[in-house]
């Protein structure tokens, strides 16, 4: 079991003819992804990587049956991107790309909410199911097939948290990096849920950063609907007030959204808090007893 | 990236919201000319810089004469205001706004932001304006009234009307209020920012609604289709280092310890930085070195670090997933010996070609102190700035 994706989902990938995207493709499809095709807007026809290329979105998921997209094309495309893909009937769309303009977020968001799509991302490293399938920028040899879900707003803070569990031989059910932007398409309460529901993950890894309230919504949230182990790791506790800490949206403004304020509403609400980034393997161990 | 007063101003004339007559100028003649042009025979005088707190460091005046504008303009223009939001150089002013004086008879509060709970623009309104509105939404948020815009159907005449009545207007002052409040949104909305905040917004004497500063934070990510806004770019305000990182598409920012990091990942850079502080360190800087990182990036990355005359040592934290270890790996071994570092460099490469890179960094004869994991690494790092390694 896992949640969002498994060997059987049929993905597409949008840019799929760019420099990023073939490589990331490759990589994809040695991992086991069932890559069906892409989409290069006036590449349609041509083949690629062995498969299929075409020239829209609604084509490429008429042809294929895919139901899942990865989006690699530059920021400025990206809204267009992503709304092709959701009306095309896409239910999921992974957008790797970082940089998109926060209030073409806004419509995407709202669109994608009101047509029932689920969106990853932006500006994140995708959503693996180890074993089965990636759809993302990770490196899949890290990952193991097991029992804890993660779920991180950033990239290279979600492969220390999926080392830490491999190397221990913990495993993983599936992870989720959401992104670092402002305006995410899918939140940690979404994924908690998915995680929650899933009979095959044991317990669960949130690795969030300074900025917004996502952290503190995340643990009111697990207070009272999550019944599995959680365990979290924040960074930024040594971030300064008012600097942009590379994320979009990772700033402490107003003197909310500080790292110390996450770990305080994640102790209350029984998470268990690791305050290094080296220790969250650890502390799964500690809250499973395994 | 943020814009000065006097070029917020420009921008809310041009979608109709109501300021002050205002003119700004960079030099004491400039200034002089500028203030007589007004006919007036008050002005407030501003000291144009990136950061609050102005007035409480002398960096605002109002003047009733031409010899105390000169004055204000000598005092100021070439110098470095510091307030309580600036480090303790201060920012340089180079330009300074001249304005017409307005009666107040009450200070109000408008902002306009990204509200990341509900995922839409938010106008927000107090009566409480002229104060620091972070206490009063800590103390008093019954006293700030929102409005979320629709992103679809944009903002509704009712939700003005919504704001007008919160903020007790006569029916005059919410005919003013809409003007402002639709011309708010739709500014921000089509030129990309990511804040508006006018504090005050006052009722004058007279009974008019005026928006008396005025602050805005633009999306740098949609720069590139914002030519106008992005020519109003002050790189003087700017840390330099941080400003030569942009343009390398590194992101930096200074920080006042004394080991230099170098990650890939906004996250793992924080996270490193958690870290070294665990370990009794203190971080030098936040720097991501990005997704695409180059070994023309991460020399470049190394030159910025070290311009920081405080490193003592250099923390490498790659996990790679995009970039590949052995690519940031032969940067690393070309800046070191290009710029012939003296500082111990310690390195922990992990993921992506992570054993090539190994390899490449064993087979170089430099002064590269390599760990196997981050606790280690951070560990080493901190032993290597007390020069205990």
């Amino acid at each position: 079991m896992s949640i969002l994706i498994d060997k059987n989902t049929k993905v597409i990938c949008q840019g799929f003819t760019g420099g990023q995207a073939t490589q990331h493709c490759i990589q994809c499809i040695d991992y086991g992804t069932n890559l069906v095709g892409g989409v290069t807007p006036g590449k349609g026809g041509q083949i690629h990587l062995d498969l299929p290329v075409f020239n829209s979105v609604k084509e490429a998921v008429n042809e294929t049956g895919a139901s899942a997209s990865i989006i690699f094309v530059p920021a400025r495309f990206c809204k267009e991107s992503i709304l092709e893909a959701a009306e095309a009937g896409i239910t999921l769309i992974v957008c790797i790309t970082e940089g998109i303009p926060t209030i073409d977020m806004l419509e995407v968001k709202v669109v994608c909410d009101s047509l029932g799509v689920r969106l990853i991302g932006p500006n994140c490293p995708g959503i693996i199911t180890p074993g089965e399938s990636k759809m993302g920028i990770m490196p899949g040899e890290i990952h193991l097939p097991g029992r804890v879900g993660i779920i991180s707003r950033s990239g290279t803070l979600t492969y220390e948290a999926v080392k830490q569990t491999s190397d221990l031989g913990f495993g993983q059910t599936s992870c989720v990096g959401i992104g670092g932007d402002p305006i995410p398409g899918t939140n940690f309460i979404d994924v908690l849920q998915l995680f929650e529901n899933d009979k095959s993950t044991e317990a669960i890894v949130l690795v969030g950063e300074i900025g917004g309230t996502a952290e503190e919504s995340a643990a009111e949230f697990i207070q009272s609907n999550v019944s599995k182990p959680v365990v979290s790791y924040i960074a930024g506790v040594t971030a300064p007030k008012g600097k942009r800490m590379g994320h979009a949206g990772a700033i402490i403004a107003g003197g909310k959204g500080t790292a110390e304020d996450k770990f305080a509403a994640l102790e209350k609400a029984g998470v268990f808090t690791v305050k290094s980034p080296a220790e969250i393997g650890k502390g799964i161990a500690e809250v499973t007893g395994w | 990236m943020n814009l000065h007063e006097y070029q917020a101003k420009e921008l809310f004339r041009e979608y109709g919201i109501a300021v002050s007559e205002g003119l700004s100028a960079s030099s004491s003649e400039e200034v002089i000319d500028k203030a007589k042009s007004l006919n007036v025979d008050k002005w407030v005088v501003k000291a144009q810089v990136h950061a609050g707190g102005r007035g409480k460091a002398g960096g605002v005046e109002i003047v009733d004469s031409i010899d105390k504008v000169k004055q204000f303009a000598d005092k100021w223009l070439g110098k470095n205001l510091v307030t309580f939001q600036t480090d303790e150089k201060g920012q340089p002013v180079n330009d300074i706004l001249i304005e017409t004086c307005t009666n107040i008879s009450k200070e109000l509060y408008l902002g306009a932001v990204i509200d990341r709970a509900s995922q839409r623009l938010v106008v927000m309104a107090s009566t409480e304006g002229g104060v620091n509105i972070e206490e009063v939404a800590e103390n008093n948020p019954e006293k700030i009234f929102r409005e979320e815009i629709d992103p679809i159907h944009g903002p509704q005449d009712e939700q003005s009307m919504n704001l007008s009545s919160s903020l007790g207007l006569d029916d005059n002052q919410s005919m003013q209020f809409r003007e402002i409040f639709i011309g708010l949104t739709k500014l921000f909305l089509e030129k990309d920012l990511s804040l508006i905040e006018v504090n005050p917004l006052v009722i004058t004497d007279e009974g008019d609604l005026i928006c008396l500063d005025a602050k805005i934070n633009v999306d740098s990510n949609a720069l590139y289709r914002q030519n106008q806004i992005a020519s109003l770019r002050d790189p003087s305000q700017e840390d330099p280092r941080e400003a030569r990182a942009d343009e390398w598409d590194l992101s930096y920012v200074a920080l006042d310890g004394n080991i230099g990091c170098m990650v890939n990942g906004a996250g793992l850079a924080m996270g490193t930085m958690d870290i070294i502080k665990l370990h009794g360190g203190e971080p030098a800087n936040f720097l991501d070195v990005g997704g695409t990182a180059d070994s023309k990036r991460v020399a470049e990355a190394f030159k910025i670090i070290l311009s920081d005359e405080n490193v003592r040592a250099v923390l490498i934290n790659i996990f790679g997933g995009i970039v590949r270890c052995d690519v940031i790996a032969e940067g690393i071994v070309e800046a070191l010996t290009v710029m012939g570092v003296s500082v111990p460099v310690v390195v922990r490469l992990e993921g992506n070609s992570a054993s090539k890179g190994l390899e490449i960094l064993e087979q170089c004869e430099l002064n590269i102190i390599p760990a196997a994991d981050l606790q280690e690494a951070a560990s080493l790092a901190v032993k290597a700035s007390k020069g205990e390694i």
